[in-house]
């Protein structure tokens, strides 16, 4: 297994690399214009000087080149400047700059991590504690009330879009009961218990709605696969060895079961760093769903390339990540 | 009734053909589908929906798109049983024009993604030599931004598709092949994953060892095992597409603004949340309820297709 | 909605008083919310109208605009003219006075050598200034002595208050972007993030495309103002939720660009909690009908001069019944409100250039729609409800940008056609599609692959000459130009390029009007339809005194008078 995941991780540098010019051929094909969002006052000769600026004109290779340089060499030694204080990014060096903001690309993500971690991560773990043992009673009892209601809620909470519930529960809690505020703080820091309930106040309504989706979805999944596997002769066998039955569920068939839920799990979690696109703007939580649409709509090459690419390289390393645990998970399943 | 049902009830079962071929079988997966209540119920329901969208317009001939300003943001009378819009276009003709278009979309999306995901996982998970491509394929395509690749594509075939389909058969095309081609992913992985297990199982060596050859393996052994989580795709598929279909056509690249579907019903109505929340509740109710219909007729299908479950 | 501009630009003044008792500060602390969100608070770097008026609490320039349009000094001790000798006789020359007293937020003096840098760094040729335009034409800046700037043109300039006026062209701290001239203005993001400014408020914190935090500037001229001690400047969500956040919630004060549903607005202005205020600019929503034939078949000569005239829409009788089957007020009660008039002219204002020769089309006339084509000749002679022009069915693609809005004036314009016997396919494109200028993508305006379009434009500041302009027979897109230029219908009257160069010439304010009047009713004849005059439309919560909201400046020009109601 461990030379399986080295293979994989070495395999892994040309794939991206592969990745990120596709991405690069799709961002510069498609049709869109870093001064499209400006005011028809502003005259055709400036928006073409505009461009000629920001390098818009200069051939697809060279800018994708100079993007890969900058991306693999210089935006790490600033990283690592960052984060150790160690001298050892290029005095003035180039960084990868934003379009519509003229500043490092980087500092764009860096900002927004956080909010969209508390939002989007904090939502993601709170649909996997709904998600699982909804999941698994839900199989245990099958067609049992409990079942039932499970069942139409995850149906409705995954067929209702999140544009409809999150302004439902913003009529509801913030314009109604005035529970919570309906728009994101960004400058809130926490840092006592108090400060904190702010935070769990305006985290809970988007939280609430993204972990609804992400429970529907996850729970199905489970449900389905426990459902598969409680009838195995295995579990026969278990039990006519006296097992305690919660021993049997929860250890022989849970683990028998994981496999396609540890892969939905896997293959979601780079979203939690893509951001919701459309939770963060009925909330205006500002983070990189948000950052992402604005640079779409606005035309902004770096940002879209550079956002893209780091969701790639999570998305490689978390299905190998995935493609591992098959493996603990059952051990029967060899790569090599 | 009993006749009606069973012709239409043949029909989404057909899809599965492919794979079992015996045709006798077919009246044993009918009988076990029969005694699920909960299928028998989502199917009859389906049946209904079908029949409201694509029968109902003959029978309620209003024209979904004429505009009746005087009647604006009506409630419920009898010249509009579910009420107006803001302009005074007639609710229930719009939800019967929207579903056609939503469950089209929506069914044959689906399908689509679920053809791509199951053959591409299947076959990444039982030919190790190609799992390598395929997988890191269902990387590339799962990292690609969606929103440039969708302005790509109108850009490169809408005038194309609109001179070979018409305007609304061109937008059709390109929305379900866009939806499915970039929908799959998650399907292939996860039956990779499944097939990677049970290909390992103990009945599989026995069938490999007797000399089964690779299709006859996939289809009469891998494919039936890994039929619950194709069927939860199946049902989380064809949400998806009913909503990512209202997307697109909000951001001006699904179909035109003045054909109804229920995802852009849905959207329009969302700001009238405090004045007017009838609008909301309809399409809500049509899309959840006709997902939940197809989740249950697909519970039923899958106990009926396992073998194990219809002995007992 | 009510419209609250004008009775509260009166009542500013009747309080003017006791608002005097105010100190600096003294209201606490404003929450604006801007639903889209400014990227940069340098407007030269980025000439949107968020960034512009974000910028324009900082940055301050020699004069602004108010409610009415009118100029009023600002940095400038007085508005120079001819009669006071501010503006040379042969108006190739403005002289401006720096007020006296005028400090950057920093301390330092506000000197002449500031409005010669920030000159010099918009025209640099590497910079890409978005504000560009508003130093056409200025040849020089020098400074006469430590108060006094002079302009120079290199022409005679009929209307010189471009540069340094308006919150578009503001002064920059030539001492903070010393080094951020030209390729390397990029660089210089905490100058970008955190401009010193002239202004009521200083930048404590900025996030590009999410919030700005400010507070007063202890260095303002006006030693009692701002009322406001300090501000979060919001940006994010959708115009609805930023509705909802002033008028439901309360979580906000001010919120900017409400283009929603009329009937919502106004039902959650019946809450009590906000006031809706509308200013009326230049913005007009319209029509453009095609003149080129943009026919696929055509291949790449399509909607261009070389691939012929439109097969119908080049008629004026064609326009005529079009725009007189339109029920403008309709349009306007649907999508606008009191945010909107309905109007004839694509130069609505100011009332000096406003044509009142058009005022017929106010009126909807189907049935003399139909009586015109009928008696013209084009009649449905194939039985399908569509007539037919020679013979060719009269079938248009009818395309505009995405927006709930124009998609429902599209649908209600569809249905007029259809009773006139025209049929429109509607199309509706991704914003930042339809107004890029990819010349690789089929769908932008300047492209116009379709018949007919719909978008609003106007012009900045007060004069209209640049605007008219726009519809020189030299100036249409075409691939030689790489589809730039702004003549969208592809217009073309030499009469009409005789009008432009005659207004060029001429500096009599009278006789500027009636030109510019004849050529508005030229183009409204029929190759531009005018549908809607447009206001501004913003919401501020009522306990908020003060606000006298212009659209010809940022709508926040006189932020330092706004005040917290006792």
């Amino acid at each position: 297994m461990l030379t399986y995941t080295i293979r994989r991780l070495i395999l892994a540098i040309p794939t991206l690399l592969f990745i990120s010019f596709i991405i690069f051929l799709i961002v510069k094909l498609s049709p869109s214009d870093p001064t499209a969002g400006l005011p028809l006052t502003i005259p055709p000769e400036v928006r073409e000087q505009i461009r000629q600026s920001l390098g818009v004109n200069d051939p697809i290779l060279i800018q994708y080149f100079k993007w890969l340089k900058l991306m693999m060499w210089d935006e790490p030694l600033h990283l690592i400047e960052g984060w150790t204080g160690w001298n050892v990014a290029p005095e003035g060096g180039a960084r990868i700059i934003s379009y519509q903001t003229r500043s490092p690309v980087m500092d764009l993500i860096i900002q927004r991590m956080p909010q969209t971690l508390w939002v989007v991560g904090t939502s993601y773990i709170v649909g996997i504690l709904i998600a699982l043992p909804l999941g698994i009673i839900s199989a245990y009892k099958q067609y049992s009330i409990f079942d039932q209601v499970g069942t139409f809620i995850s149906m409705v909470g995954f067929s209702v879009p999140t544009f409809f519930t999150g302004v439902l529960f913003i009529v509801i809690f913030a314009v109604n009961l005035g529970w919570f505020p309906s728009v994101y703080n960004t400058t809130h820091v926490v840092t006592d218990w108090d400060s904190f309930v702010v935070q769990l106040k305006q985290i809970i309504m988007p939280v609430m709605v993204l972990g609804l989706y992400n429970a529907s979805q996850i729970s199905r999944y489970m449900r389905a696969s426990m459902l598969d596997n409680l009838n195995q002769d295995y579990v026969r066998t278990a039990r006519a060895k006296g097992l305690n039955e919660k021993v049997v569920v929860l250890v022989h068939v849970l683990r028998n079961s994981m496999i396609p839920v540890v892969t939905v799990i896997a293959l979601n979690i780079p979203a939690v760093f893509g951001g919701a696109i459309i939770t963060e703007q009925v909330f205006k939580v500002n983070g990189i769903g948000q950052l992402l649409i604005i640079a779409i709509q606005g035309g902004d090459v770096p940002v879209v390339q550079t956002v893209s690419f780091i969701f790639a390289v999570l998305i490689v390393l978390f299905n190998l990540l995935a493609d591992v645990l098959y493996g603990v998970l059952d051990p029967r399943i060899r790569y090599d | 009734m009993t006749d009606t049902t069973d012709q239409k009830a043949s029909a989404p079962v057909m899809e599965f053909q492919t794979y079992r071929a015996a045709r006798n079988q077919w009246w044993d997966v009918w009988d076990q589908f029969k005694t699920h209540k909960g299928a028998l119920f989502g199917l009859g329901f389906f049946i209904f929906m079908l029949l409201f969208v694509f029968v109902g317009p003959l029978i309620w001939t209003m024209d979904p798109q004429f505009i009746d300003i005087r009647a604006r943001n009506a409630g419920s009378s009898l010249a509009h049983p579910l009420g107006t819009d803001q302009l005074g276009r007639d609710t229930l003709a719009r939800m019967m024009a929207g579903g056609q278009t939503s469950i089209a979309v929506g069914l044959t999306a689906m399908l689509l993604a679920l053809f791509l995901g199951t053959l591409i996982g299947v076959l990444a998970g039982y030919f190790r030599k190609i799992d390598g491509l395929l997988m890191r394929t269902t990387d590339l395509f799962l990292a690609l931004p969606l929103l440039p690749l969708l302005l790509v594509i109108i850009m490169l075939y809408r005038d194309n598709l609109r001179a070979a389909f018409g305007p609304e058969g061109g937008i059709f095309v390109l929305i379900v092949v866009v939806i499915g081609a970039t929908s799959w992913m998650q399907t292939a992985r996860v039956v990779r994953g499944d097939v990677l297990a049970i290909k390992e199982r103990e009945f599989v060596l026995a069938a490999r060892s007797i000399g089964t050859p690779p299709h006859r393996m996939i289809t009469r052994h891998l494919l039936p095992n890994v039929m619950s989580p194709i069927m939860v795709s199946a049902t989380l598929g064809i949400a998806n597409a009913i909503i990512t279909e209202s997307a697109l056509s909000f951001l001006g690249l699904g179909f035109p603004s003045d054909f109804p579907t229920w995802g852009r019903l849905l959207f329009d109505a969302t700001d009238w949340l405090t004045q007017n929340p009838e609008r909301v509740i309809w399409p809500g109710l049509a899309i959840s309820l006709t997902v939940l219909s197809v989740n249950y007729i697909g519970d039923g299908l899958r106990d009926a297709l396992d073998p194990r479950i219809r002995g007992r | 909605m009510t419209r609250t501009s004008l009775l509260l630009g009166a009542t500013a003044l009747v309080l003017a008083p006791a608002a005097a008792l105010a100190e600096r500060g003294s209201s606490g602390h404003l929450n604006i919310i801007y639903w889209q969100a400014p990227s940069t608070l340098n407007p030269y770097l980025s000439g949107g109208t968020k960034e512009v008026e974000s910028a324009s609490l900082i940055l301050e320039s020699m004069a602004r605009f108010d409610d009415s349009g009118t100029m009023v000094p600002w940095l400038a001790e007085s508005i120079p003219t001819v009669e006071n000798g501010g503006v040379s006789e042969d108006l190739t020359s403005i002289t401006w006075t720096i007020a006296e007293g005028v400090t950057w937020s920093d301390g330092s003096a506000l000197t002449p050598a500031d409005f010669i840098f920030t000159w010099e760094y918009c025209t640099h040729p590497e910079g890409g200034c978005a504000q560009a335009s508003f130093f056409d034409g200025v040849s020089s800046v020098e400074a006469v002595d430590d108060r006094t700037v002079r302009v120079n043109f290199a022409n005679s300039t009929p209307f010189p208050y471009t540069a340094f006026v308006g919150s578009e062209s503001p002064v920059l701290q030539a001492a903070q972007f010393a080094e951020c001239l030209g390729a390397r203005a990029p660089e210089c993001t905490s100058a970008n993030f955190g401009p010193i400014g002239t202004g009521p408020f200083v930048v404590d914190e900025f996030r590009p495309n999410d919030v700005i935090e400010l507070s007063a500037n202890p260095n303002f001229r006006f030693p009692d103002r701002p009322y406001f001690a300090t501000v979060t400047f919001k940006g994010g969500g959708d115009a609805t939720a930023a509705a909802r956040s002033v008028c439901e919630t309360g979580e906000f004060d001010y919120a900017w660009n409400l283009q929603i549903d009329p009937t919502i607005l106004a039902g959650m202005e019946a809450q009590g909690n906000c006031e809706v205020v509308v200013a009326f600019g230049t913005s007009v929503e319209r029509l453009h009908l095609n003149q080129t034939n943009p026919d696929p078949a055509l291949g790449d000569v399509r909607s261009t001069v070389a691939g012929g005239p439109h097969p119908f829409l080049t008629d004026p009788i064609v326009g005529q019944a079009l725009s007189m089957s339109i029920d403008r007020q309709l349009l306007v009660d649907i999508g606008y409100g009191a945010g909107g008039q309905a109007t004839c002219n694509v130069l609505p204002a100011p009332e000096l250039y406003a044509s009142t020769a058009n005022d017929g089309c106010l009126v909807q006339d189907i049935p003399g729609a139909i009586a015109l084509l009928d008696g013209a000749g084009i009649v449905d002679s194939d039985g399908d409800g569509i007539r037919e022009y020679n013979g060719i069915p009269m079938r248009v693609l009818f395309q505009t940008s995405t927006n709930a809005v124009r998609q429902d004036a599209q649908a209600l314009i569809k249905q007029w056609w259809a009773e006139i016997g025209v049929d429109a396919e509607l199309r509706n494109i991704d914003a930042s599609v339809f107004f890029g200028g990819d010349p690789a993508s089929p769908d932008t305006f300047q492209k116009f692959y379709a018949d007919i379009e719909m978008y609003t434009n106007n012009f900045a500041g007060v004069d209209p000459q640049a605007y008219m302009a726009s519809w020189l027979c030299d100036d249409m897109p075409s691939p030689d130009s790489q589809w730039q230029g702004s003549n969208i219908q592809r217009f073309c009257d030499p009469a009409y390029d005789a009008l432009v160069a005659e207004m060029a010439g001429t500096a009599d304010l009278d006789e500027r009007g009636r030109l510019a009047r004849e050529m508005n009713d030229m183009l409204v004849r029929y190759s531009i339809i005018p549908l809607v005059h447009r206001g501004g439309v913003s919401a501020h919560a009522t306990t908020l005194e003060g606000i006298r909201m212009s659209d010809w400046d940022s709508e926040l020009w006189n932020i330092m008078d706004w005040r917290r109601a006792e």
